[in-house]
């Protein structure tokens, strides 16, 4: 099988801008993108940088960016990239992290947003004798978050940590998750508490990124969308986003529809002034262009059903 | 093809302009849509935030009242809404017991979902359905010249095992096909796949508008003339807070951002006013004129 790797090249301590080389390869069918690059560094270029150990999709230490997408190259056929993608497989560092010298990334922030977290068990009890016992239905509901490997994908492809260094990150709530669920932990309300503040839970956008590049299937984001509930239902609902879904709910509750307007302003707080305000140009601009959402809009005809259902699933 | 039709609330609240447009290209191109008025708000991902059950069943009840109408394919022209309900019905079919747990809510109103329908998009539809090559016969005024930006944001890419792309892998470049088709030119660039921001709008302004300033900067500075959308939600963060992205940067952006109906009704030679161009915060005028669209 033939692929042209795309490798890029930085050295921050050259001050060169990155550079790309190419590497036209003959690999047989079963080659993963690590064994490209170590067929590369140990026959072509012994200067590549890059991490890798385990290769066997355990240690977590090769992941980078394949075509664009954060992937573990121990675990990412070429074949199946070709393929799909066409013969030139693009190989770049993960984002978000600075690169240290070509595919390898600091991960510095990755382990600061996972220890603030506080990534240990606070347990109910002095240390015990023996094993503390938990149910094998709370170990089932872990799995899935225990299965992290902690390589960095989801914060590499985060569309939030992006434009927001202060978010928390995917990684570092899946871990979260993890934590506040375990039995054997008594801390779960102080967790919730801080995990609802600003830079946690909220600051998520719901685009599915972490969700898909996850080698692992965490699914990080559906840890968040369940600490989210956990976070209303023990109460700490003075933020924003509780104020955001609540108004869906309500909205859904009047007419079956979004009522745009009231849910706008009652997510922002009708007592936040400085959104109030600023929501008057947004408002006179949508005015304007004749796109302004019905002040009073009409149920569906068949609302009655609509709240029963709610009623019966004790939606309020 | 007859389709079962939810628009989705946005498509006549905040973006007007989508809702007559759509279905007037979906007339033109020869879907015809049963559109379902009592149907509700798919929750578009916030309502799952704490109640992910009534999402099921509200849409469960959506599902239920177009297999009604002895319909297979619900189409929608939402991206969100898209996302949501097939996530949902995915959850629905692959688990039986749940499912009918689901039923139950619904059977008072005399309603049932059997899982039997297909959620798809117009985007999806037009490639699948409607075919590229069809289309291109179809295409009065080719948007020869014009450099369009695809922005698909997320409902309508991730994650891929609940939209099909095991099946349908060209998904991912359905809006460059289509941009093609119409006679313009895609233009590539990073931002394409990335979140528009819109979802937290109202709870991290500063993050939503600093997307939307990233993308469509990112866009113009690529060379697109315009950008184009299936997702009205992003349009209303692109469209909407862009005067806002640009006084944050400090230059004027200035792009103006299609829904997708839009673009393809440009190219069957809809005019200004059917078009709805003048519903839109970013001016639209350069579109026009280079297109060659019929002013009002």
């Amino acid at each position: 099988m033939q692929a042209n790797l795309k490798i890029q090249r930085y050295d921050p301590e050259v001050g060169e801008e990155p550079r790309y080389d190419s590497h036209q390869l003959d690999l047989p069918e079963y080659a993963t993108v690590l064994d490209a690059l170590l067929q590369i560094r140990d026959d072509v270029d012994g200067s590549l940088a890059m991490r890798a150990s385990c290769r066997s999709a355990i240690c977590g230490s090769c992941s980078m960016r394949i075509n664009g997408e954060a992937r573990l190259a121990c675990k990412t056929l070429i074949a199946n990239i070709v393929q799909v993608e066409g013969a030139e497989v693009t190989i770049e560092p993960m984002g978000n992290m600075p690169v240290v010298k070509d595919l390898v990334v600091d991960m510095s922030m990755f382990w600061d947003k996972v220890q603030k977290i506080q990534p240990g068990l606070l347990p109910k009890t002095p240390e015990p004798e023996r094993e503390f016992i938990v149910s094998n239905d709370s170990m089932l509901d872990l799995a899935t978050a225990l299965n992290c490997i902690m390589c960095g994908a989801c914060v590499s492809d985060c569309t939030v940590l992006e434009v927001d260094k202060e978010f928390i990150g995917p990684a570092a709530l899946a871990k979260a998750y993890r934590f506040s669920n375990d039995p054997r932990d008594n801390a779960t309300d102080l967790r919730l508490d801080l995990y609802s503040q600003e830079n946690y839970i909220w600051s998520c956008t719901r685009c599915f990124q972490c969700v898909q590049v996850c080698p692992k299937d965490v699914a990080p984001m559906e840890k968040i969308m369940s600490l989210r509930k956990q976070t209303i239902e023990a109460g700490h609902t003075n933020n924003p986003g509780t104020r955001h879904t609540q108004a869906f709910a309500d909205s859904i509750r009047k007419t079956g529809r979004l009522d745009e307007i009231r849910l706008t302003v009652k997510a922002f707080g009708i007592t936040n002034i400085t959104a109030m305000i600023q929501l008057i140009p947004i408002g006179w601009r949508a005015f304007r262009h004749k796109k302004m959402p019905h002040l009073l809009p009409k149920s569906i005809s068949s609302i009655k059903n609509v709240r029963r259902i709610m009623d019966k699933l004790g939606n309020e | 093809m007859r389709y079962a039709f939810w628009p989705g609330c946005v498509s006549k609240g905040g973006t007007p302009e989508l809702y007559p447009t759509a279905t007037s290209v979906a007339e033109k191109v020869g879907m015809e849509l049963v559109e379902l008025d009592q149907a509700t708000c798919t929750g578009a991902g916030a309502l799952g935030e704490h109640d992910p059950k009534l999402v099921d069943v509200l849409n469960a009840r959506t599902f239920a009242l177009a297999e009604r109408e002895g319909l297979d394919t619900l189409l929608t022209i939402c991206s969100t809404c898209q996302g949501v309900m097939a996530a949902v019905n995915y959850r629905l079919r692959e688990q039986p017991e749940y499912l009918a747990e689901i039923n139950e809510t619904l059977r008072e109103e005399g309603l049932e979902y059997k899982g039997t329908l297909t959620v798809t998009h117009m985007m999806w539809a037009l490639v699948e359905e409607v075919g590229i090559d069809h289309l291109k016969t179809m295409v009065f005024r080719p948007l020869r010249g014009v450099k369009i930006a695809p922005f698909y944001g997320c409902y309508i890419l991730r994650p891929r095992y609940v939209l099909g792309m095991n099946e349908h892998p060209n998904r991912e470049n359905y809006l460059e096909k289509l941009i093609e088709a119409v006679g313009a030119e895609p233009v590539d660039y990073e931002g394409k796949s990335k979140c528009c921001g819109f979802p937290i709008l109202t709870i991290n302004n500063d993050t939503a508008v600093t997307m939307v300033g990233n993308h469509s900067s990112e866009a113009k500075e690529n060379g697109a003339h315009v950008m184009v959308t299936p997702c009205p939600l992003c349009h209303l963060n692109l469209d909407g807070y862009q005067p806002n992205a640009s006084s944050k940067r400090g230059n004027n952006i200035n792009l103006p951002v299609l829904h997708l109906p839009q673009m393809i009704g440009a190219a069957l030679g809809f005019n200004e006013t059917e078009l709805h161009l003048k519903r839109h915060i970013i001016s639209t005028d350069s579109f026009v004129e280079m297109s060659g669209i019929q002013r009002a």
